[in-house]
């Protein structure tokens, strides 16, 4: 019996509309035309140009410095609370601690990014720091929303990770900081690499937080594509569209290798 | 002198006692079997000896050396944990050698070692297995291999057959036997299975609320029951209530019978314990002390012998084994005569 063909169609349109404008993005990024979107023969100008516009590439390495920034002070915040979540036991204001750590999971952007900006401020009055918003504040900024994602897979992972495990290693002489680093941390690294690439791809691609607590020294990629959107768009952007979509497509596939490498050799834990 | 000495243990989580002024040694070389109901404090006692609960009072003696500040990683004894905790991430070989690098052992004898533990347990051949990849038996082995490489003077064995299927817990008791004989380590095990502790041990301890009820070599336990719990907890005989009557003998109105030991029971004596396989049927009334009579009220066969729940006189249930070569047991609703012999009354202090 044949399937019906109701199901592939509604596949194939569903992949349509996810991927049509993505790949019309990519396709007029060799487009000739000084417009975006309409076809005039095919050309490399535009990466050329995007090779050679300054501006664009400074806020490329500014976003991704910030992101890898971000994505680091991420998991050593969310790590440290998605532990204490999960390991300290009960102890009073836990529920509330847990939630507030939460929090920023389901708080809007505009409001996460206008609650920072004021408090920003007003440490800045009070204590002179940050002297200047940039750079700086937005790492800052995404490493707190990072921190939460993080502290929800770290809690979850060590929820699945026996106590009694870190009991044996010490029972075999391993202190207690050696245990951590022998059983715990191993098994913990999945999610540890989840959630440092989540707090990363948070990071690269927010343009409200970043905006609001950006200054002058700090303009990220995100907001220079918007501002482009405004004060005109060259096909470079779509240049560039394509130039992340590689790298994120090698990076995806290099996850995805190491992932099942690892499965390989340590299978699930308990 | 003792390998391990216990001395007056008290340990509290909340308001729940889980080791009350607890006394214990163990000897070298000895196979000491811990038995208790789940909350009888048999798990919470490995775990203070391991060093992971600190008692509020008492002291823990390891070769007459107070450990009590000695963290479990310097503590020179180790233990197998109920679940195995087998580290996920590490082969066999790599969670046998866990303890061993700890130590620093060179290579060359880490390797030596690490084979030689697991040919104990006959794993040869599993070395680079994780351990998902095996079967509960073979974590089993595993987790005792790795308890036993550092070839500790002391091991704990928390409930470590209670995963086991019937027919491979049988024969791996039978392996933990000859291993703590190849050994020559103490072994503390901590199950809730009294035949496992009669089975296997030299020695069993039975606790009851964090208290030590009674401890001595299997045979006498079983036989010598001190206390209500004891006698109920292993091999479940009869507690008969009643009061002594001051003639030596013991008044048991729930049988409507006089019991008499072999020694006059003394004042003392809050009640008897009667092993069901000690009582026999008789075709005719018996007079005078140690006999008894009820009316069947169920009959379950178990295999080598039959149970009879009789309905004696005075209203009281009795227990009754009926071994399968003495005839097929009397029906339901029968009128049957009980006797048994001086012997098999034990007097229980409480």
């Amino acid at each position: 019996m044949r399937r019906l063909p109701v199901a592939a169609l509604g596949l194939a349109l569903g992949l349509l509309f996810l991927w049509l404008p993505v790949l019309l993005l990519a396709a007029y990024a060799f487009s000739d035309a000084r417009i975006p979107f309409q076809w005039g023969g095919f050309s490399l100008r535009w990466f050329a140009a995007l090779a050679a516009n300054a501006r664009l590439i400074e806020a490329a390495l500014l976003s991704l410095r910030v992101a890898c920034g971000a994505a680091t002070l991420a998991v050593l915040l969310g790590g440290a609370i998605g532990w204490v979540l999960a390991r300290r036991g009960p102890f009073r204001g836990r529920a509330l601690f847990g939630a507030l750590a939460g929090t920023p999971l389901v708080l809007p952007d505009v409001v996460t990014g206008l609650s920072l900006l004021l408090f920003f401020v007003l440490l800045e009055g009070i204590t002179g720091w940050p002297a200047e918003r940039g750079a700086t504040t937005i790492l800052l900024a995404h490493a707190t929303i990072g921190a939460a994602y993080v502290a929800v897979l770290v809690q979850a992972r060590l929820a699945e990770i026996a106590p009694e495990l870190e009991d044996a290693a010490r029972d075999l002489g391993a202190s207690p900081p050696v245990a951590f680093a022998t059983i715990t941390l191993p098994l913990l690294a999945p999610s540890l690499v989840a959630g440092w690439l989540l707090a990363f791809t948070l990071s690269v691609d927010d343009v409200v937080v970043a905006s609001f607590v950006s200054g002058p020294a700090g303009t990220t990629l995100p907001m220079v594509v918007f501002s482009m959107l405004r004060l005109g768009l060259t096909p470079e952007v779509n240049a560039l569209a394509v130039v992340i979509l590689v790298l994120a497509a090698a990076l995806l596939a290099a996850g995805a290798l190491a992932l099942r490498l690892a499965r390989r050799r340590r299978g699930p834990a308990i | 002198m003792a390998l391990l000495s216990l001395r007056g243990l008290v340990k509290r989580f909340g308001d729940t006692v889980a080791l009350d002024h607890l006394d214990l040694d163990v000897a070298p070389g000895e196979f000491l079997t811990l038995l208790g109901g789940s909350g009888s404090g048999k798990s919470t006692l490995l775990r203070v000896v391991a060093g992971f609960e600190t008692a509020e009072s008492g002291a823990v003696l390891l070769e007459g050396r107070d450990i009590a500040a000695v963290p479990p990683h310097a503590r020179p004894l180790n233990m197998m944990f109920q679940s195995y905790a087998l580290f996920p991430h590490l082969s066999v070989a790599g969670n046998v050698a866990y303890g061993l690098k700890r130590d620093d052992v060179p290579r060359a004898e880490r390797d030596r070692r690490v084979a030689e533990a697991l040919a104990l347990v006959r794993l040869q051949g599993f070395e680079r297995r994780l351990p998902y990849r095996l079967s509960g038996g073979q974590k089993q082995r595993v987790a005792l291999a790795r308890a036993l490489v550092k070839r500790p003077r002391l091991l704990l064995l928390d409930e470590p057959l209670g995963a086991l299927d019937a027919n491979l817990r049988e024969r791996t008791g039978f392996e933990l036997r000859a291993l703590q004989r190849e050994t020559g380590a103490a072994f503390i095990m901590v199950t809730h299975d009294q035949n496992e502790a009669l089975a296997l041990a030299d020695r069993v301890a039975v606790l009851e609320a964090g208290r030590l009820v009674q401890a001595g070599p299997p045979r006498a336990v079983y036989e010598r029951p001190a206390t209500r719990f004891v006698a109920g907890f292993l091999g479940g005989a009869n507690v008969l209530e009643g009061q002594p009557d001051g003639a030596g003998g013991f008044d048991c109105p729930g049988l409507a019978a006089t019991l008499r030991a072999e020694a006059p029971v003394d004042r003392g004596t809050a009640a008897c314990a009667l092993r069901p396989e000690r009582i026999t049927l008789r075709p005719s009334p018996l007079a005078g002390a140690n006999a008894s009579q009820g009316v069947v009220e169920e009959v379950a066969f178990r295999g080598d012998d039959s149970l009879l729940l009789v309905r004696a006189a005075g209203g009281a249930l009795l227990r009754v084994g009926h071994a399968e070569e003495d005839g097929a047991p009397p029906p339901r609703g029968s009128t049957v005569h009980l006797a048994w012999e001086a012997a098999a009354v034990v007097p229980l202090r409480g």
